[in-house]
């Protein structure tokens, strides 16, 4: 134990950017990428807004060279894009120089095409090469192809909103333990009328633009998304002479039993999680200079977390916003996308605003940072939390 | 640092009658079907009614299944809850897209989309028991009983944890089970299960089933086997299917004469059993070797039903007519391997060690 785990390598496509530069950009210039769904036929069009990618399946398949009898679904499709960026970023050259595994996240997995064709199935025999693509399995699988990762460590985790976290904090415990030298890790959604018709029946979508942490919040956003991150031991970084971005610190998990959707008033899961991501980095509160928030824009969520942050932190809480206002809320690829977003921040030293921000909560006195703020960070603490309580934390450090 | 892992109390709900722990496949109930479901303990012994009829069957049998094994382990509380699961409750996956299609996006209640959701299993065993620890589901089609049971490991190693509550789930849905049909993945004749490996035609018989184990760093009278080694392949030519079998055995310091029983993942494609093929007549000819699908049928997580299995002949010693698949009789077993995958990928070796 006590080895490092250093990010070597990042990939993402979101609704604000197709790589890392153009993410970064529409975060400091505060660009958000929410809009009206203009790839999904719903009923509900004018009734929610959502953080939605450009380009078409089409297209992405074009990008990733695919052969028109492929079955991606859209989760694998900007799954794929992001992983290998990551790997490109990360300058690996040959996958089997070193024990290399891949560990993704997804919640909505091949939904996208089975609810397209879940009829249509039954009788039509082109459409039948997506049955085998709806398991969440499935995008992983593809992604693991496209990086030519084989006969090797390759794992789905599906927890809801927190996934991605968890993909992250599970490649770095098989990094310190010495199991591989390599992990991939991260999460990727897409939008799917299945997310947009449940999230609308809990009543906890926003027909406006998100609002993390303002008094009048409405709900969220959903978005789609992909982000992935080289994690590589500390022999893999030395033997290859590696540019290190950023370091996994810390991670926790833990679960809230609350109930299955909705989180506890005060935040147990979240403060425990926060805790003991703090107890394995071996770090203080006061160690932590920015929190990038889960910050859903719910009534439930950034009380409870809100007031989770307040016990974890007491009167000393750091600079925090949440980004969903830029991105939308991505599910399972959350904890990747604000993976990418907090390394970011360490390697330019940079607090992002807190969009949409109106109106100071009552319950509270914590206000998220609204301008961006530019000031030296070492260590960032990223949280995600999930339907059946479960709540995630990483940190992320500038040094080892 | 290194510390064991022991598996030390079990519940298995599947095919068979195999929620009552000290029975052992007593009477085999041979299914003649393509789709078996399970055979159902009386839920209100361990569920209030009212609740379980709000539960979707996948996390009524998981519940169940849990309280079975942490009964067992005189346990009730655990540190950890690591589930895996290929599809989660699907039948309420169906429910709600059949739902939003049927009713054009209207009418739609929340219910069914909550435990679509993968890791409403997790979560609610978490609410059943609690439980405020380490919390994850891993849902990698026929490894994710496998990644649950890795990282259950890698945490009772490393200390991290010391009690873990690992198991897999997974519940037959009409329209999936339809669809499978429409793409041979389910076989196009009702089979005997007896007869399985003599259909020679394509698909698997479908199952479904959930299988709990708690393991933990100490072992205790009720313990089951030591887990000694998991390991998975996203992807492992036939070809190289003996030599990784050899290799993994090398890597725990163990020779192919050092194993008393194989348990195999046999369903009865003709178009891939082959892949066991490489292990029952290249590897180990000389050793027993027993199936399990044709109880259980054909699942993402049904190898969670082969673990079962194998504990319970690590710990009874005994091992059922039903299951055998060669004529090599083992006069005790002590060390056990098993090795499963799904029409050619997410292959999973695991080794099992009588305590």
């Amino acid at each position: 134990m006590g080895k490092g785990v250093a990010i070597t390598g990042m990939g993402i496509i979101s609704a604000i950017g197709n790589n890392v530069a153009e993410n970064y950009q529409s975060l400091i210039e505060g660009k958000k990428g929410i809009t009206r769904v203009s790839k999904i036929k719903t009923n509900h069009v004018n009734d929610i807004m959502v953080g939605e990618i450009a380009f078409t399946n089409q297209e992405l398949e074009q990008q990733l060279g695919l052969s028109s009898n492929n079955n991606y679904s859209r989760t694998a499709l900007l799954g794929a894009i992001a992983a290998k960026q990551a790997i490109k970023n990360a300058g690996i050259i040959d996958i089997h120089a070193y024990r290399t595994g891949l560990v993704s996240a997804t919640s909505v997995g091949g939904m996208d095409m089975t609810e397209r064709y879940y009829y249509d199935y039954l009788e039509n025999k082109e459409t039948q090469k997506y049955i085998e693509g709806h398991h969440a399995g499935d995008s992983t699988q593809k992604i693991a192809e496209q990086l030519g990762i084989e006969q090797s460590f390759v794992t789905t985790i599906s927890t809801a909103c927190s996934s991605a976290a968890n993909a992250i904090m599970l490649g770095a415990r098989l990094i310190k333990s010495g199991q591989l030298d390599r992990v991939i890790v991260g999460g990727t959604d897409c939008l799917s009328k299945f997310t947009i018709n449940g999230f609308k029946t809990l009543m906890i979508l926003s027909d406006t633009y998100n609002a993390p942490f303002d008094e009048n919040r409405k709900g969220l956003n959903l978005g789609e998304a992909a982000a992935f991150l080289v994690l590589e031991s500390d022999a893999v970084v030395k033997a290859e002479n590696k540019e290190v971005l950023g370091y996994v610190k810390g991670y926790a998990n833990a679960n809230d039993a609350f109930h299955q959707t909705a989180s506890s008033d005060h935040g147990d899961g979240a403060t425990f999680a926060m805790e003991k991501a703090l107890k394995v980095a071996n770090y203080a509160p006061q160690d932590i200079d920015y929190i990038n928030a889960h910050g859903t824009a719910t009534g439930n969520n950034d009380l409870s977390e809100g007031r989770a942050i307040i016990r974890v932190f007491g009167n000393d809480v750091p600079d925090f916003s949440s980004t969903k206002a830029y991105t939308g809320h991505t599910l399972a690829a959350a904890g990747a996308i604000e993976a990418v977003y907090s390394v970011l921040a360490l390697q330019h030293n940079v607090v992002y605003p807190n969009l949409n921000f109106k109106t100071q909560m009552k319950e509270f006195s914590i206000k998220p940072q609204l301008n961006i703020k530019e000031k030296p960070l070492k260590n960032v603490m990223s949280n995600s939390f999930g339907f059946g309580g479960n709540c995630s934390t990483v940190i992320f450090s500038k040094e080892q | 640092m290194n510390r064991n892992v022991y598996i030390n109390g079990i519940g298995s709900i599947s095919a068979q009658k195999t929620f009552e722990n000290n029975e052992f496949l007593n009477e085999f109930v041979d299914h003649e079907a393509q789709v078996i479901s399970v055979v159902n303990p009386n839920y209100k012994d361990y569920i209030p009614p009212a609740a379980a009829r709000r539960m979707a069957s996948g996390i009524k049998m998981s519940v169940v299944a849990s309280k079975i094994a942490l009964q067992e382990a005189g346990l009730e509380q655990v540190d950890a809850i690591i589930t895996g699961t290929g599809m989660g409750c699907v039948r309420d996956s169906e429910k709600f897209v059949s739902a939003i299609i049927d009713d054009d996006e209207q009418y739609l209640t929340p219910t069914s989309f909550i435990q679509s959701t993968h890791n409403t299993v997790g979560g609610q065993i978490a609410l059943e028991l609690q439980c405020k620890g380490y919390n994850f589901t891993y849902v990698h089609a026929s490894n994710s009983f496998e990644s649950a049971l890795i990282d259950a490991k890698l945490q009772l190693e490393l200390g991290e944890e010391h009690t873990i509550l690992v198991g897999g789930v997974d519940e037959l849905g009409e329209h999936t089970t339809a669809l499978h049909k429409i793409i041979n993945h389910i076989k196009p004749e009702i089979v005997k299960a007896s007869q399985l490996l003599q259909s020679k035609t394509e698909g698997a018989v479908f199952g479904e089933g959930a299988n709990f184990f708690v393991l933990s760093n100490e072992k205790q009278p009720s313990t089951y086997a030591e887990v000694l080694s998991v390991k998975i392949y996203n992807t492992l030519p036939k070809a190289e299917v003996a030599q990784a079998a050899i290799q993994f055995l090398k890597s725990n310091n163990l020779e192919v004469e050092d194993i008393d029983l194989v348990v195999l993942g046999n369903n009865g494609d003709v178009k891939f059993d082959s892949f066991y093929d490489e292990l029952i007549s290249k590897v180990f000819n000389n050793t027993q070797q027993v199936y399990y699908k044709h109880l259980c049928g054909e699942f993402n997580t049904a190898s969670s039903f082969g673990f079962w299995l194998a504990s319970k002949i690590l710990k009874t010693q005994i091992l059922p007519d039903c299951v055998k698949l060669n004529h090599v009789n083992s006069s005790a077993f002590k060390t056990v391997l098993l090795y499963n995958q799904y029409r050619g990928e997410n292959h999973s070796f695991t080794l099992l060690k009588q305590c």
